[in-house]
């Protein structure tokens, strides 16, 4: 069975005003809306162009997070993954340990491809498919922007800060996916209620051998530093006049 | 004492300037030691530049052909096998380094601490999450060791008026089979480069079309300035995707930054809230981006870009 691993992590959603709590303990999520974290719904539609393709027999969506996770997996479902396996856990699990985590579902799944987002817009670590890619000893093809399939290899291009680079990694490999990659599906409604009946797996980090502990503690969250008021211009002279007097021109 | 690992990106030829300013990041722990790692091949010249880095006590050059063009698969067991001499392992938060250093981390089963904007302490530093809308104090308290990557746009370039001593260190690169270079990018040339220009003029979506977006790039001539773009205008293709700005695309700290035709999401502010002076440009007198602006003109790009563009060039040849 040749099957592909997508990493699916729980956000709070990129439309959301992010409200830092007035204790400082964290930003507010009651009652906001939580979404796919962007870059994984990236993952997951190369993961279903590659099995529409012929080149996968099997997606499988994988999240690590609170039980009500599954609703973000029925999402997945309902996009087109054939299953979904949640570990379970409510205390935040960091990028190492997401990374330990996603070894073992790799070593019991045996993927010869693991598509993960190049962030989650939530923490913005971008580490978690590099920390995989190292404990699996496989490569890693981080910020992907294209993807092909070349006999045991995968070639890919990746969006680094110079332009465009592609490298070829033998497979079973780590692929983390940037925002050009491709344009995610929408979920039809039909779907949505075949996805209910697709198999959902619940696992336990502890039964899995890895007990995610806090590394990097969060001490204090605070809001950025708002910018002092601007001035508003009436027309191109009064712009240039400005850009004199602070000496940018 | 805190010993840094620092590692060095360049192109073969030159240092990045984003080494620089990781300088000024591991210097402000304080009580330092820093050591800049260079991997690559015939490393003379980019040697010279980083040894010349003030606050850099001494330079290592890790010469051989397997490590240029530079792979994570193949750099990161050569950094961890260095880096239990240390007490911090740092990288800029560029492609290069976010790609690289998690995978030196989990090597070394410690965490990774990424764009860090403020040193608090040696285990305790301030970094920007969801996409600046937050500031973070983290501290690294379960690790024998911190590896981390710098949001360079936070720091000045510590200035090339020291002299490190260099190390040839004779370490060979690891075999690795699985992963090979196909093609490298090659950074646009005759432009200044956008992360490190003092000006940047940015187009959005509303320059509506490649040919259009040449506006952008007539004013960033007129200005010696590099080009950006927002999300939506690399998406549509108006831009290149290396002229991002942004949350998950460049995060620059120019004097002057012209945005023109942007709405102002967080997503792009955040790549742009340590520039001296935002303009910003647009049609819509309500739109977010006047609430980041330092200087604010409401109107059509298409009318006023040109009378900028004139106004400029008059005054140029005044
Ligand atoms: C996961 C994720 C990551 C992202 N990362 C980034 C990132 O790194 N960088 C980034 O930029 N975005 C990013 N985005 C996208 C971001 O949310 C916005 O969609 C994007 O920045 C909007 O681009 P814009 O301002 O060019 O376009 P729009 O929001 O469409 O704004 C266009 C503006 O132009 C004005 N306008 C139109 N015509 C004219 C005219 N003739 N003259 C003057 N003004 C005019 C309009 O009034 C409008 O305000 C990301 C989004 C997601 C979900
Ligand atoms: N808790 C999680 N569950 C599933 N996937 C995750 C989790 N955390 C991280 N990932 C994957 O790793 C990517 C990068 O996350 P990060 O390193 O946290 O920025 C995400 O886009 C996901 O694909």
């Amino acid at each position: 069975m040749k099957r592909i691993l997508v990493g699916i992590k729980r956000v709070v959603d990129y439309n959301v005003r992010i409200r830092v709590k007035p204790d400082n303990t964290g930003v507010v999520t009651d009652g906001v809306k939580l979404s796919i974290n962007p870059f994984d719904e990236i993952a997951l539609e190369e993961a279903l162009r590659l099995k529409e393709r012929g080149a996968a027999d099997e997606v499988v969506v994988v999240s690590i997070g609170p039980a009500d996770v599954q609703a973000q997996l029925r999402t997945a479902l309902a996009m087109g993954a054939d299953r979904a396996l949640l570990v379970a856990t409510d205390a935040p699990v960091e990028p190492l340990d997401a990374a330990k985590l996603l070894l073992k579902l790799v070593e019991r799944e045996q993927p010869f491809l693991v598509l993960l987002g190049k962030q989650a817009i939530d923490d913005d670590n971008n580490q978690t498919g590099q920390m995989l890619a190292a404990l699996w000893d496989r490569p890693q093809a981080t910020f992907a922007s294209k993807v092909e399939i070349a006999g045991d290899a995968l070639r890919v291009t990746r969006e680094v800060d110079a332009g465009l680079e592609t490298v070829e990694v033998d497979l079973p490999a780590v692929v983390t996916t940037d925002l050009r990659l491709n344009e995610p599906r929408y979920v039809k409604l039909p779907e949505i209620i075949k996805a209910k009946k697709k198999p959902l797996e619940t696992l336990d980090p502890a039964a899995l051998g890895v007990a995610p502990r806090e590394r990097v503690k969060a001490l204090r969250y605070e809001a950025p530093a708002v910018r002092s008021r601007g001035v508003r211009v009436k027309d191109v002279a009064e712009l240039v006049a400005q850009l004199e007097s602070r000496g940018l021109i | 004492m805190n010993k840094v690992l620092l590692i060095a990106e360049h192109d073969g030829r030159h240092l990045n300037p984003a080494t620089a300013k990781t300088v000024s990041c591991a210097a402000a722990l304080g009580d330092v030691e820093i050591t800049i790692a260079v991997f690559g091949r015939d490393l003379a010249a980019v040697g010279a530049e980083a040894a010349a880095l003030a606050g850099a006590t001494r330079v290592q050059l890790f010469d051989d052909a397997g490590f240029a063009p530079p792979l994570a698969a193949v750099l990161a067991p050569a950094i961890a096998a260095q880096a239990p001499q240390y007490t911090h392992v740092f990288a800029p938060s560029t492609t290069f380094g976010k790609d690289l250093l998690p995978r030196v981390a989990a090597l070394l089963d410690v965490p990774a601490v990424s764009d860090i904007m403020a040193v608090e302490s040696p285990r305790r530093f301030r970094r920007p999450i969801y996409a600046g809308n937050a500031i973070l104090t983290v501290e690294v308290a379960d690790a024998p060791m911190v590896v981390g990557t710098v949001r360079t746009a936070s720091f000045d370039a510590a200035p090339a008026t020291g002299s490190a001593a260099v190390e040839a260190m004779g370490v060979s690169a690891p075999a690795v089979a699985h992963s090979r270079v196909v093609s490298q990018a090659e950074a646009q040339q005759g432009r200044p480069d956008l992360q490190t220009a003092r000006r940047v003029v940015s187009g959005g979506r509303a320059l509506g079309s490649a040919e259009k977006f040449q506006l952008v790039q007539q004013l960033a001539d007129v200005l010696g300035a590099a080009v950006g773009a927002s999300r939506a205008a690399v998406d549509a293709g108006f831009a290149s995707s290396d002229l991002q700005v942004g949350q998950t695309g460049k995060i620059i700290a120019p004097e002057l930054y012209i945005a023109l035709g942007f709405s102002g999401a967080s997503q792009h502010l955040t790549g742009i809230k340590d520039a001296r002076t935002i303009v910003a440009i647009n049609k819509d007198g309500e739109a977010p981006i006047f609430e980041s602006a330092d200087i604010g003109l409401v109107g059509d790009i298409f009318e006023l870009v040109p009378q900028l563009q004139a106004a400029l060039q008059s005054r140029a040849s005044r």
